[in-house]
């Protein structure tokens, strides 16, 4: 079997304004070629106005096991949430 | 399905008390409706016989190309040309997507690619039937998408996540597929003498092997019930395919056609149709590789992986060449 | 005048039919899955290009026929595209080739209609050239990178060149109808592309290593007039037109 291409992910921005999410993967022999392909297979259905493309070996992720120590701390820091104050309601909006 | 007879690795479904604390963990996340990702622990036979079912999801949309492919180049009508290229080039789409949910499990689409070719991994035995006229092309868009959807449409609800997120996919492109072919049946069937003795055949010729895509009863079978535990199949063959019949029977009527099935009745008390099952033996026979069309199907795979390899390899070699010059401009 | 448009339409709408439909053959069995869906595309776009050129052909034509009546109901003199178009894939690399062969010219001369005085050529053309520009990006970067690839794969463009080149030069071989068309304002004459044209066809085979044939069209009589053709057209038309001529009438 020869070399396999390699993975790309692909991001898409779906219309203008909005952050590029991620839609899914192919294969390509070069990020420009994953550019096009992302093109032909993602945005058949005019899903896009710009793309991302980033070769999957380069993307680091968090160890699902640090889920804990990594996104629990925040739960307790409610004070970063506007709900968390009393306003008297005579203020009105703020 | 285009998952048929997927065997799960599971032994029989474990009691939550069995359970060592990581699957035991797991089971509780399936349990509660939240999706395992890629990175998360995993039984080795749940990640093994994902690889399966994906896998043999995604072959099958790469095989199922070529029975519609057969008509692109004879499509009646400029507009029905452009129909039939869109769809069969939606299937590529999804084979594509499957392949890459699988390949979150530790596979590559090269390895799984060869694993078809040297037929240890299955497709689905519905496109091992040949589309013989035009009205085929609307029987396989109205039978063969309509059964393929009954599936789909609840594995998006799947446990495992880059698998439901591919169907969730699937699903929004497909809604055009199974709607075309019925259209196409729709035009044959209002027509001529000669199109609706072609709409009958082609309904003649799909009922059973359509039905078949369900698998056979799979109620009293262990790995169903393991995979249902895990949440990888949803419902039993039995239950999709009588869903299946009752939605399709009115269609069929619609279209004054015939379902080729004398005992095929409505029962009043069960709200359901009666119908009579399919060969399984020629089911078996199909899957083991004597379908009128299995041979020619893989032919046709193997052509165009063996004759692009040089195509693949030469666009690497340009790849690494560039990447070469800019290191050493750099 | 107007048949020298409708001729002229013709062209057009033919060149688009006959190579959607040989790229479509591809629908399939393509080396990559990510090629095969980008082959798809581009003739979903061709053949998107001919329904608006022959529909436009019918209606300048006069006699009441649709742009499918024209596809599929014309014999084989009755076609105006080029050879190139109509010859059989081959390998891959004859496929792209072909393509990238026909994309350049195609996206030049969509360019130059773009001006056209007549409101419905310029129309359809500010759409095509869009889809146009895509292919060519891509069919260029495919020929380069298999030109400029493995020793097997260069080998291969080069005899897929050898074979090709002197078909791309009858894109050129004009006659009377262009000079009309071209005096009234409506379509370019496709010599006053030809030298942009070679330019850039010269840079993209030198970027991919390959060297350009000695070579010239050396046929009396081009496809472009009917006057000519290969074999392989009438062999297309039998499949196209199948249904249509088995079951004359019949609605789809």
């Amino acid at each position: 079997m020869s070399k396999e291409w390699p993975l790309y992910e692909i991001f898409i921005r779906g219309q203008h304004g909005l952050s590029h999410r991620h839609v899914g993967s192919l294969h390509a022999p070069d990020a420009e070629t994953a550019i096009k392909n992302a093109r032909d297979v993602y945005t058949r259905r005019n899903e896009g106005v710009s793309i991302w493309v980033v070769e999957a070996a380069a993307i680091t992720a968090t160890a699902p096991g640090d889920k804990g120590p990594i996104f629990e701390p925040s739960e307790s820091k409610i004070y970063r949430h506007p709900t968390f104050y009393d306003i008297p309601d005579e203020i009105g909006h703020m | 399905m285009y998952a048929q007879m997927v065997k799960s690795t599971g032994t029989g479904v474990k009691s939550l008390d069995e359970m060592e604390p990581e699957e035991r963990a797991f089971q509780e996340k399936v349990d509660a409706d939240i999706r395992i990702e890629a990175r998360d622990w995993m039984p080795e036979g749940y990640r093994k016989t994902l690889i399966r079912q994906i896998g043999q999801h995604a072959h099958s949309e790469i095989v199922g190309q070529l029975p519609e492919g057969n008509w692109i180049t004879r499509a009646p009508t400029l507009e029905r040309k452009m129909i039939l290229l869109a769809k069969v080039q939606d299937e590529a789409g999804h084979g594509l997507y499957l392949y890459s949910a699988a390949e979150t499990l530790g596979v590559t689409r090269d390895e799984m690619t060869e694993m078809l070719l040297s037929g240890k991994m299955k497709y689905s035995s519905i496109f091992n039937y040949p589309t013989l006229t035009w009205a085929d092309i609307g029987a396989v868009g109205w039978l063969v998408d309509g059964a393929a959807i009954m599936n789909q449409v609840p594995l998006q609800r799947t446990s495992y996540g880059p698998y439901s997120r591919a169907m969730i996919r699937i699903c929004k492109e497909e809604s055009f597929h199974q709607r075309q072919g019925y259209d196409i049946m729709m035009k044959m069937a209002k027509g001529s003498e000669a199109q609706k003795r072609m709409a009958q055949d082609a309904l003649n010729r799909f009922w059973y092997p359509s039905l078949m895509m369900f698998g056979p009863s799979d109620a009293n079978s262990v790995h169903s019930e393991q995979s249902m535990a895990w949440k990888i199949k949803i419902n039993s063959n039995d239950e999709l395919r009588r869903k299946f019949v009752d939605q399709t029977v009115p269609q069929a009527e619609y279209l004054g056609l015939t379902v080729p099935d004398d005992t095929l009745a409505w029962n009043e008390e069960k709200g359901g149709y009666d119908f009579a099952e399919p060969d399984w033996d020629e089911f078996f026979d199909v899957l083991k590789g004597a379908g009128p069309a299995n041979h020619d199907r893989l032919e046709a795979r193997k052509t165009a992986w063996d004759d692009g390899a040089w195509v693949r390899d030469g666009l690497t070699a340009h790849a690494e060449k560039k990447r070469t010059a800019k290191v050493a401009a750099e | 005048m107007a048949d020298a448009l409708f001729e002229s339409l013709l062209r057009l709408g033919d060149n688009a039919l006959i190579l959607g439909h040989r790229v479509s053959e591809w629908c399939g069995h393509a080396p990559v899955l990510e090629e095969d869906i980008a082959l798809a595309n581009t003739a979903l776009d061709l053949l998107g290009q001919t329904n608006l050129w022959l529909e436009y052909a019918g209606e300048v034509e006069g006699k009441g026929r649709s742009a499918d009546d024209l596809a599929f109901l014309r014999d084989a003199w009755d076609f105006r595209n080029v050879l190139l178009v109509e010859l059989p894939n081959g390998d891959f690399g004859q496929t792209i080739l072909r393509q990238y062969l026909y994309d350049q010219f195609n996206l030049m001369n969509l360019e130059a209609l773009k001006g056209s005085t007549d409101t419905r050529v310029s129309e359809i053309a500010e759409k095509a050239a869009k889809e146009a520009a895509y292919h060519v990006e891509r069919s260029r970067g495919t020929v380069v990178g298999l030109g400029d690839g493995t020793e097997e794969s260069h080998r291969r463009m080069q005899d897929a060149l050898n074979i090709l080149y002197p078909y791309a030069l009858e894109l050129f071989i004009t006659d009377e109808v262009d000079a009309e068309m071209a005096k009234a304002g409506i379509i370019p004459d496709p010599k006053s592309l030809e030298d942009t044209y070679l330019a850039a066809v010269g840079a993209t085979i030198s970027e991919a290593t390959l060297e350009l044939p000695q070579a010239h069209f050396g046929h009396r009589g081009s496809g472009r007039d009917g006057r000519m053709h290969t074999e392989h057209l009438g062999h297309i038309l039998t499949q196209m037109q199948w249904l249509q001529r088995a079951y004359p009438g019949q609605s789809w």
